[in-house]
């Protein structure tokens, strides 16, 4: 069993334009000791998906199921919740100018995390956080464990909050955005001590962020979400080489030096909008602003089904369902077109543009964003 | 934090300095006779002049002025003056007392009454604040939000009129003494009675003042509980009675602070409704006579008092911040 499944994940908000459904039937799972990214525009429900299921979004209506090591996490009393949080899931948020407490010290910060959760004295706590920022390489740690936040820089601080998260030695880690504050050198640095950390703490990481570069570094599976759900999941080499959601595609053709884009091109940024959750468009969420959009998009609603691998795509081809809600190490994608067109191939493109041509009663000559609105 | 100090200090030099000046100018412009006040009744007019002599009164302003700063008016050879020490505030000629003395006696009252007052507007406020804004719209929010609205219309007169019609003038009249009427009795003689007369006035005061720190309170509580450093203070898994109070408190006290610092420097330059309405005789009350009586020398350093204070404080204040928050020492 994974260290954590994710069922049927449904996050909603009841707001005052009425209700918005941020996470619309979100499964995934996390192995011990794997990384899992998660990956999407702003607003597609990544932040709110992982705050949910540890208890920090409030005022949300959730359903679904969170197995974490066989509890339910969205069912459990509030006080166990508690417990686990800072304990055996870490958290590291976006932004460190503003997660860390501007009138406590940063050692004590990290001091009051150990305390929350273990009976030791507060001098031995100290001890820790100063070994911990040592770890997490902020030189001369005895010194800057007494440091306020704003006497850090943004990386320091982004450093100090993955010492905090680790402080317990937590068995899963998520890391929402971790370096998107940061300036490029630092995000290595960043990137490069959570690996390290990971590592030798054997720590799942769900790593989020909207940078498919990232996740290529550090990611064993990845979850493409859009609009609230999941439109495409699989291992690393197979969502870059071979990914078959043609919002995957976009997302990779807008990251540099990726498989799908050759060196020295020009970044494609998707066109369009997300959408409002607030009024989704009809059918395939992300239709309005596909390339290859067809008649079956606007109507219906595609389903996550497996892909074929390798071995099977030159057989013919059957949308078969993905054969548990969970696709261990399997491939998902939630697209109406023909399952094995997968990746930046000729051959590939052109099943997709032949798809597309008979899948469209009047031709659309160019995409339309207004259907966003 | 020397250099802080240093400099606070200055200002706060600085300001009483342009304080003096102005209230001496308006003094000097309303100008009545103080010589002929301070004289036996049908003194001839010689006398009269030889008094105003006497107290430099014929001096061109700047010199008064000057004579206000380091020496003030000879009379019966008190050596006074502001920049002396004790610093001293003039002569009433009115009371024939020195002004600081007749200040100073007053003083205790009105300390008294608004730094208790403020301990329980705090202590009124602090928590239903907080509570209103951890279950923001649930019932109680609603009923703290009504009731501030409220003590905020209604008139320190009024809830002090009230207070003594239900709580002296009922209770008697139903046979339990319970309050005074009014009237101060100072803490060293009786600090039991010291409280007894001060509960109706305290009371009078913070009711009032609450509802506002209740809406402060809540409105600084509910912005700083949806920062990010709660999330984090919630994601290490502490107990959220920690969160709310050792995390968002801390952060939300800073507008508190600096309301009650004001509150609490106007409050002792003279908490005159209230001070009257109990018959309290302190600083408030003392201007009110004052300037019915045309004693403005005590007027001015009534001001001058009620300036200090204020200017006072605000340092004060300062200084309770670069203690709350670590960075503002740095600057
Ligand atoms: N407390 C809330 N009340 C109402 N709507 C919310 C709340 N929190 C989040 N949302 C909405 O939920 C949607 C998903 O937000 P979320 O923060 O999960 O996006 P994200 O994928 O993390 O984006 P980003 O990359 O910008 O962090 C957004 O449309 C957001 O406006
Ligand atoms: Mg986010």
């Amino acid at each position: 069993m994974a260290l954590l499944e994710v069922d049927d994940l449904q996050v909603a908000f009841d707001t005052e334009d009425g209700r918005l459904r941020a996470v619309r039937g979100l499964s995934f799972s996390v192995e011990a000791g794997q990384t899992l990214g998660i990956v999407g525009e702003s607003g597609s429900g990544k932040s709110v998906a992982t705050q949910s299921m540890v208890g920090l979004t409030r005022g949300a209506r959730i359903s679904g199921r969170a197995l974490f090591d066989g509890d339910d996490l969205l069912t459990m009393a509030p006080e166990n919740l508690r417990a686990l949080r800072g304990n055996q899931i870490g958290m590291v948020f976006q932004d460190p100018l503003t997660s860390l407490h501007p009138q406590y010290t940063v050692g004590w910060q990290i001091q009051e995390a150990i305390l929350a959760h273990e009976q030791i004295r507060k001098g031995e706590a100290r001890k820790r956080a100063v070994d911990l920022l040592g770890q997490v390489g902020i030189s001369q740690p005895e010194r800057r464990v007494d440091d306020f936040p704003h006497q850090f820089s943004g990386g320091m601080r982004q450093r100090a909050m993955i010492a905090m998260a680790l402080s317990l030695s937590p068995r899963l880690l998520i890391a929402d955005e971790p370096t998107t504050a940061l300036d490029v050198t630092v995000q290595a640095q960043v990137l490069e001590l959570m690996k390290k950390l990971q590592a030798e703490y054997g720590t799942a990481l769900i790593l989020i962020t909207h940078d498919l570069g990232v996740v290529a570094d550090m990611a064993d599976d990845v979850l493409v979400m859009y609009a609230g759900r999941a439109v495409e999941k699989a291992d690393r080499r197979t969502l870059y080489y071979r990914q078959h959601h043609p919002y995957s595609k976009g997302l990779l053709a807008s990251v540099p030096a990726s498989a799908a884009h050759a060196p020295g091109e020009r970044l494609i940024p998707i066109a369009g909008q997300p959408p409002s959750l607030l009024h989704l468009p009809s059918g395939c969420a992300f239709h309005p602003r596909c390339p290859y959009v067809m008649d079956v998009c606007v109507s219906e609603t595609p389903e996550l089904l497996s892909v074929p691998s390798i071995a099977s795509e030159n057989r013919p081809s059957e949308n078969r369902p993905a054969s548990e809600n969970r696709p261990a190490g399997g491939h998902v994608s939630a697209c109406h077109l023909p399952p094995e067109a997968v990746g930046p191939s000729p051959d590939a493109e052109s099943r997709r543009e032949r798809a597309v041509a008979a899948g469209r009663s009047t031709p659309v000559a160019v995409l339309q964003d207004e259907g966003a609105a | 934090m020397l250099r802080f100090l240093l400099r606070r200090f200055g200002y706060l030099v600085f300001v009483l300095f342009v304080i003096a000046l102005v209230s001496f100018g308006l003094n000097s412009i309303a100008n009545n006779n103080p010589a002929a006040l301070l004289a036996p009744r049908g003194a001839s007019a010689e006398a009269i002049a030889q008094i105003k002599a006497n107290l430099h009164l014929n001096d061109p302003l700047y010199l008064q002025f000057w004579h206000f700063l380091t020496r003030g008016p000879d009379i019966r050879g008190t050596k006074s003056g502001l920049m002396q020490w004790p610093p001293s505030l003039g002569y009433s000629f009115v009371k024939q007392r020195p002004v600081t003395e007749v200040i100073l006696d007053k003083l205790p009252a009105t300390i008294s009454l608004a730094l208790g007052a403020m301990v329980l507007w705090l202590a009124i406020a602090l928590p239903i604040g907080v509570l209103a804004a951890t279950k923001a719209r649930s019932l109680l929010d609603r009923v703290s939000t009504f009731f501030a609205l409220v003590g905020l219309s209604f008139p320190t007169f009024l809830l002090g009129l009230l207070l003594l019609y239900v709580f002296y003038y009922q209770l008697t009249t139903a046979g339990f003494n319970v309050f005074p009427a009014g009237g101060y009795v100072a803490l060293t003689t009786d600090p039991l009675e010291w409280a007894h007369h001060l509960i109706l006035p305290w009371f009078t005061l913070a009711l009032t003042e609450a509802a506002i720190y209740v809406r402060v309170t809540r409105s600084s509580m509910l912005e700083v509980l949806g920062e990010d450093y709660i999330r984090t203070a919630r994601a290490k898994g502490l107990p959220e009675r920690r969160v709310v109070y050792r995390h968002g408190l801390r952060s939300a006290l800073t507008p508190v602070v600096t309301l009650a610092g004001l509150d609490v420097a106007t409050l002792l330059g003279g908490a005159i409704v209230t001070e009257q309405v109990f018959g309290l005789d302190g600083v408030g009350r003392l201007a009110v006579l004052s300037v019915s009586d045309g004693d403005l020398p005590v007027v001015v350093g009534v001001t001058l008092v009620a300036a200090f204070f204020f200017v006072f404080i605000n340092v004060l204040v300062d200084l309770v911040y670069a203690l709350l928050d670590a960075r503002v020492r740095v600057d």
